[in-house]
């Protein structure tokens, strides 16, 4: 009824190629923005900030990185976690090398530097492909936090190898220290979200995209037509650095304040990340943060309907959490292999049709 | 806006906070996940000492004590959620045992003023009062620990380490690497040599390591592990043949749970500890009839007795007496955080006062003072026969030239990097 293109006239190509070419979709789309940028800054408490949003966003900014090397370049990596902690301790040298610099300039150069990083780590795949880059990329992951726990210099030589984020200031409202507000700290995370999603959904509609599609789906179709694959792989690797880079930034500095390589940035961050893009869908930008959505809010849901709601032993709720995630990770995969993404696809061509299937 | 927010933060508050007036002291706790081992014997004593002043003496000062467990996996992301879940309702001490949730949760609960305690875990050099006012890390920590076992094997050796070999094997995280600063100034102090062998979380993979241990033949091995670190450690060294009575543990290496898997083969162990263990307390007599007879005590409640039950009944015991100082010093029974933080600055533990909780002779006695939040830094060394552990010393004092000139170095850089007002003047 209400989704539909009937009615709704294109009477340019640059109106007929929008994100959202479905009026309701387009409103829906401003919606969620007002909502986000001028509903929840001014109700969020802390405990919405830390426990969900602010974690929610850095996730999806991870996924959306992932997913562009993954999901549109078809490269597997499992470096993700390492790429965060470059991130990560790449603010952490600026923050406390040049005070006086603005906190939101660090991230982005920490982005700059974690997209350097990448590019050094993409070079393999030039050679190797599928399991074989997975596994060159897992070297990576493992040199990294080597590194950053080998080298007393990545942490200023502090006694236990922790970094630990000092206040800065944008404004003169603190974003990074225990001082900054709640809805100061989503903002920032939000700002650098929206940003990059709306910057990860140009890329890959524009020329760039359509060559690491095509490098994805036949690299050596794509390199016949006229795609150069060192071009196409190593900007993949870049972006995506660029973004993994972005999200460990406001891991470390806006959302923990304190971080240590092997706990934080450790594996497991790599295959979390990979299993949000698998379960939102590779090459989407929605899956991403569905993805994401999933796999960071249903077990703070899980936990507070259990101990809060229920009131059961919390080593009972902690290890029902991992079942009944674990368990709607499968049904999921079985019920779409595509992920969730897909099945927002299909409930859209749905929509569509309704109420006259036929 | 800001009017709003408060607002919102009262009336949540409001809600979860029963109208009766009550001592809440939250339990984060791990049950789950590879250091479980070590967590919930810890939290099963933390919970049962709480019930028992509840069902003997009617709660603190005559207000009822409710404890929370929130479970935290020894992960700080959870760690921080726990953190952020409690912060509202007046937590009046927050214990994470985690040395990683610990450095998180430092700039926070400083921020929000509420007290943290870090029992012999923690950022060592937040034993300067000065610099860190809201946490404490009484009565001991890792520095004190790292001197007590070189003064315990100067003492061996009749004085003199010159030339000896030690290997410290460790968990490879903030925890692990907090002694080494440590070691390494008492071996330029008395000549023996540092090897650092890092194991990484959660530390089943120790094969590499040991194989080092066996061809370097190190005098004694040190280690700083935690959950199933400790069994893995504990039956590689029986495996190389190592010596046992040349291996000590930390405090957090030295339960039943790390060397019954071994059993017998682990006899000659040794470890730290900063308190006595077992049941022969007139105190267990209460906890029998109030709490466990009574079908009330925490989790499974199989851990009675054993080293880390007794130690999460320590910490119990000591934030107890604080909040009783403090409702002494303020005048009211109902204390807020910030009421609690005077009481644990100004708590003192006597032998005396041990002696009437039940618990005589169960830690060292120790003052608190504004400069000092670190106690008395003293400790004990206990063996395991094959059975149980057994107390081999008296208790230990630490080196504390070297150690309070690595605290007021280590607290200076924290202050200056935070920018951050010395107090106590």
């Amino acid at each position: 009824m209400l989704y539909r293109e009937a009615g709704d006239f294109k009477t340019s190509y640059r109106d007929d190629a929008q994100t959202f070419p479905i009026a309701f979709d387009r409103w829906r789309y401003y919606a969620v923005l007002a909502v986000a940028f001028g509903v929840i800054p001014f109700v969020i408490n802390d405990y919405w900030a830390n426990a969900i949003l602010i974690p929610f966003l850095i996730y999806a900014i991870a996924a959306i990185g992932l997913n562009i090397l993954t999901g549109y370049c078809g490269q597997v990596s499992l470096g993700t976690g390492g790429f965060m902690a470059v991130g990560a301790y790449a603010t952490y040298k600026l923050m406390t090398a040049f005070p006086d610099v603005s906190i939101l300039i660090h991230i982005l150069l920490a982005g700059g530097i974690t997209a350097a990083v990448g590019v050094l780590f993409g070079l393999p795949s030039l050679r190797i492909k599928g399991f074989y880059l997975a596994v060159a990329t897992l070297a990576a992951q493992f040199f990294l936090v080597w590194l950053f726990n080998k080298v007393p210099w990545f942490y200023n030589y502090s006694a236990s190898g922790q970094i630990s984020a000092p206040e800065r200031t944008f404004l003169g409202i603190a974003l990074t220290g225990p001082a900054s507000p709640a809805w100061a700290a989503y903002l920032t995370c939000l700002v650098f979200c929206v940003a990059l999603a709306w910057l990860a959904r140009n890329l890959t509609r524009g020329p760039l995209g359509r060559q690491w599609m095509a490098i994805r789906d036949m690299d050596i179709a794509a390199e016949i037509i006229g795609v150069n694959p060192l071009r196409a792989k190593l900007t993949a690797f870049a972006i995506s650095s660029f973004f993994v880079g972005i999200a460990g930034a406001l891991f470390f500095a806006v959302y923990l304040g304190a971080a240590e390589v092997g706990e934080s940035f450790g594996i497991q961050k790599s295959f979390l990340v990979l299993f949000m893009i698998i379960i939102g869908g590779l090459g989407s930008i929605f899956g991403s943060f569905a993805g994401a959505a999933f796999l960071v809010l249903l077990p703070v849901l899980l936990k507070n309907t259990l101990v809060g709601g229920l009131g059961w032993p919390t080593d009972l709720a902690a290890h029902l959490e991992l079942m009944i995630v674990g368990a709607l990770i499968i049904v999921f995969l079985i019920a779409e292999p595509h992920g969730m993404a897909q099945l927002w696809r299909v409930a859209k061509e749905k929509l569509r049709l309704w109420p006259f299937p036929h | 806006m800001r009017l709003r927010l408060s607002a919102i933060l009262a009336a949540s508050v409001a809600l979860v906070t029963p109208a009766a007036a009550e001592l809440f002291f939250p339990s984060l706790s791990y049950r789950t996940g590879p250091f479980a081992a070590g967590g919930i014997p810890f939290a099963d004593g933390y919970a049962d000492y709480f019930t028992l002043l509840n069902e003997r003496d009617g709660g603190i000062g005559g207000v009822r004590v409710r404890v929370a467990e929130c479970e935290t996996a020894y992960n700080t992301e959870k760690g921080v959620e726990c953190y952020e879940a409690i912060k509202g309702q007046s937590p009046l001490v927050i214990q994470p045992l985690s040395t990683g949730i610990t450095y998180q949760l430092i700039p926070r609960v400083t921020q929000d003023g509420i007290p943290m305690h870090t029992m012999g875990y923690g950022r060592t050099s937040s034993k300067n009062g000065a610099v860190f006012s809201h946490v404490f890390n009484y009565p001991a920590n890792y520095w004190d620990g790292a001197s007590i076992i070189v003064n315990y094997l100067l003492d061996q050796n009749g004085g003199n380490l010159n030339g000896k070999k030690i290997t410290l094997l460790y968990h490879n995280s903030a925890y692990g690497k907090e002694p080494i600063r440590t070691l390494e100034e008492l071996a330029k102090k008395h000549g023996y040599e540092l090897t650092l062998l890092p194991v990484d979380s959660p530390g089943q993979e120790q094969k590499s390591q040991w194989l080092q241990i066996r061809r370097d033949r190190p005098d004694y091995v040190l280690m700083w592990g935690w959950g199933v670190m400790n069994p893995t450690a504990i039956q590689e060294a029986i495996n190389i043949r190592f010596p046992m009575e040349n291996f000590i543990g930390v405090w957090w290496s030295g339960s039943e749970n790390d060397v019954k898997a071994a059993g017998a083969a682990a006899a000659g162990y040794k470890s730290l500890n900063m308190h006595r263990t077992g049941t022969d307390f007139p105190l267990y007599a209460d906890l029998q009839k109030y709490v466990i007879g009574a079908g009330k005590a925490a989790g499974a409640g199989d851990q009675v007795g054993s080293v880390l039950y007794s130690r999460g009944l320590y910490a119990a015991m000591l934030a107890a007496e604080a909040a009783r100082r403090a409702q002494e010093i303020h005048g009211t029974p109902n204390i807020t955080p910030a009421m609690m933080r005077d009481g644990m600055e100004a708590l003192e533990i006597t032998e005396a006062r041990m002696a009437e909780l039940g618990l005589p002779n169960f830690g060292p006695t120790f003052k608190v003072t504004c400069e000092n939040h670190g106690g008395s830094g003293m400790g004990l060394i206990q063996q395991w026969d094959g059975q149980k552990w057994n107390v081999l010393t008296d208790w230990i004092e630490s080196d504390k030239a070297v150690i309070d000139m690595l605290v007021a170095d280590d607290s200076e850089a924290f202050a200056k990097e935070n920018n951050i007002a010395k107090r106590c003047n």
